[in-house]
């Protein structure tokens, strides 16, 4: 069964703060949410299926996860999917919601992030169990891994084995600040130098403090729609056409680090949309680090392994400038990374570039072809990796 | 002195064996191949185990330096002779001269909840 056509993906909502000190974690998606209806030219008491993951309020006891965000917004629903895979998760929600739609199990999917971690001043902590637990984390957490020095083993070792250079990571860097210099909501607008970057703060060996993303509050929305339901509104219609996803994990201390799960979730997504890398014309890529996006162009294929270095250096990835314009917001490492979960943002963005939407300094010319693409979790370690490929009709 | 049956028998031997200076894995005796970390059932077939000891020397297969941190410490993903890959710390004067490919030797010291654990230094 061909996925495009299935479900169409008719509203798209970013929140504009970055900072969100007078509003809660249920607020924040009850904005997205409205935005995102708004968008699509529906309301809230269309919506029949809804999905999040662990950012909603109340995830864990004593809330009642998605029921209390459900009941907050004041849903009625025949559908709810609340499957967590952190950053991932959103991209995965437009994979399950097309299915969904496709099932006959509702009509009109919302999908929802929402976070507050800087105005909360939290950190990231993907470190779980105590010490009765008897899976990973008795031989992780003693030795200290956080966000920061698992992706500085991926960059470490990609220049290991690769020869690739600070300078080049840096390139990364330096094309998501030229994008960001145009949205007025990015949290760094200032274009910046590779010589900025590597001669910011070293932070975990080889990531310097400007190869890391921004901490930032906010969120973001989709509504994803039956085909019916789509035509009968005035928005363009952007179609999922192909979906991957895959879990990589540790495999007993057998793993390759620079082999994300992208190479499986990729391969799966071009298969089923019956497109090549090279067809794509815009790519959101997840960007939690410079080398996030490095590894991510190799292993959905963009480049050879290895070859990532030179793929971005030189504007590589600066629209209008590069071969492949990537993450034409300023992405996580300039703009926003609500809730430390990238894949929502990912998404918003190529769905502006299909409409035409995105600013016109950065917009891709026709753009009918994009991919959006996820990671939850680490990619040192274990994690997932969703990939979504998207066509304008 | 008899302990108290609990789910982490699942572990014990492999913090019984840092007491003593022993860095203990698991065998898949299915394949054959050692796995970490420890776990009753086979990650590859879902079969029965057996714990042995290994020689606790390997090499770094990746290392991330934590310069912010007081004092900045070293993790590391260490590949063991018998063929997995564990994380750990590097424990050196030099830590800026910690680097992939190096050779690295276990050593014990005491983890952050008291018991020994392993850490890895270069030969």
């Amino acid at each position: 069964m061909s996925l495009k056509g299935q479900a169409y993906i008719v509203g798209a909502y970013e929140h504009p703060t970055r900072k969100a000190v007078d509003r809660s974690v249920a607020q924040l998606h009850a904005d997205v949410a409205i935005g995102a209806l708004e968008d699509a030219g529906l309301s809230l008491s269309d919506v029949d299926g809804y999905f999040c993951a662990g950012d909603i309020t109340g995830w864990s006891a004593p809330g009642t996860g998605p029921f209390s965000i459900v009941e907050y917004m004041g849903l009625n629903l025949r559908h709810l999917d609340s499957t967590e895979s952190w950053g991932s998760a959103y991209v995965n929600h437009v994979s399950h919601a097309v299915q969904a739609i496709a099932a006959g199990k509702c009509r009109v999917a919302l999908i929802t992030l929402a976070g507050r971690p800087r105005a909360e001043a939290t950190r990231p902590d993907l470190s779980q169990g105590s010490a009765n637990d008897t899976t990973e984390s008795p031989f992780e957490s003693p030795y200290r891994p956080v966000v920061t020095n698992m992706y500085g083993m991926v960059a470490k070792r990609h220049m290991y084995e690769y020869g690739t250079t600070s300078e080049q990571l840096a390139w990364v860097k330096v094309a998501a600040s030229h994008h960001a210099q145009h949205n007025p909501h990015a949290m760094l607008r200032n274009v910046v130098t590779v010589e900025d970057v590597i001669n910011s703060p070293m932070i975990t060996d080889p990531l310097h403090r400007l190869d890391c993303c921004v901490v930032s509050d906010g969120g973001g929305a989709l509504v994803v729609v039956h085909p019916d339901v789509a035509k009968s509104l005035k928005r363009p219609l952007v179609t999922p056409i192909g979906t991957g996803f895959s879990v990589r994990q540790l495999n007993g201390g057998y793993f390759d680090i620079l082999e994300s799960g992208g190479v499986k979730s990729g391969a799966e997504a071009f298969d089923e949309a019956g497109v090549t890398p090279d067809d794509i014309q815009y790519a959101s890529l997840y960007d939690s680090f410079t080398i996030t996006v490095m590894v991510q162009l190799e292993n959905l294929g963009f480049c050879k392994p290895g070859e990532s270095g030179k793929f971005v250096s030189d504007g590589g990835l600066i629209s209008g400038v590069g071969k492949l314009p990537v993450n034409t917001d300023g992405g996580g490492l300039c703009s926003n990374h609500p809730a430390n979960r990238g894949g929502m943002t990912k998404i918003i963005e190529a769905v502006r570039q299909l409409r035409g939407e995105a600013h016109p300094a950065v917009q891709v010319r026709d753009c009918a072809l994009a991919l959006a693409h996820g990671t939850g979790g680490q990619l040192g370690g274990r994690h997932g990796a969703s990939t979504l490929i998207l066509e304008r009709e | 002195m008899t302990a108290e049956a609990s789910p982490a028998d699942e572990i014990a031997m492999f913090f019984e064996g840092a007491e003593r200076g022993a860095l203990m894995l698991k065998r898949c005796i299915d394949t054959g191949k050692a796995f970490h970390y420890p776990r009753e059932r086979s990650p590859f077939t879902g079969g029965k185990t057996e714990w042995f000891e290994a020689t606790g020397k390997g090499s770094i297969y990746s290392c991330s330096l934590s310069h912010r941190a007081d004092p900045p410490y070293c993790l590391a993903y260490v590949k063991l002779d018998e063929g997995p890959i564990m994380m750990t710390n590097i424990v050196a004067d030099d830590l800026t001269a910690v680097a992939i490919g190096q050779r690295v030797q276990v050593t014990f010291q005491q983890g952050p909840d008291g018991r020994q654990i392993p850490f890895f230094t270069p030969e």
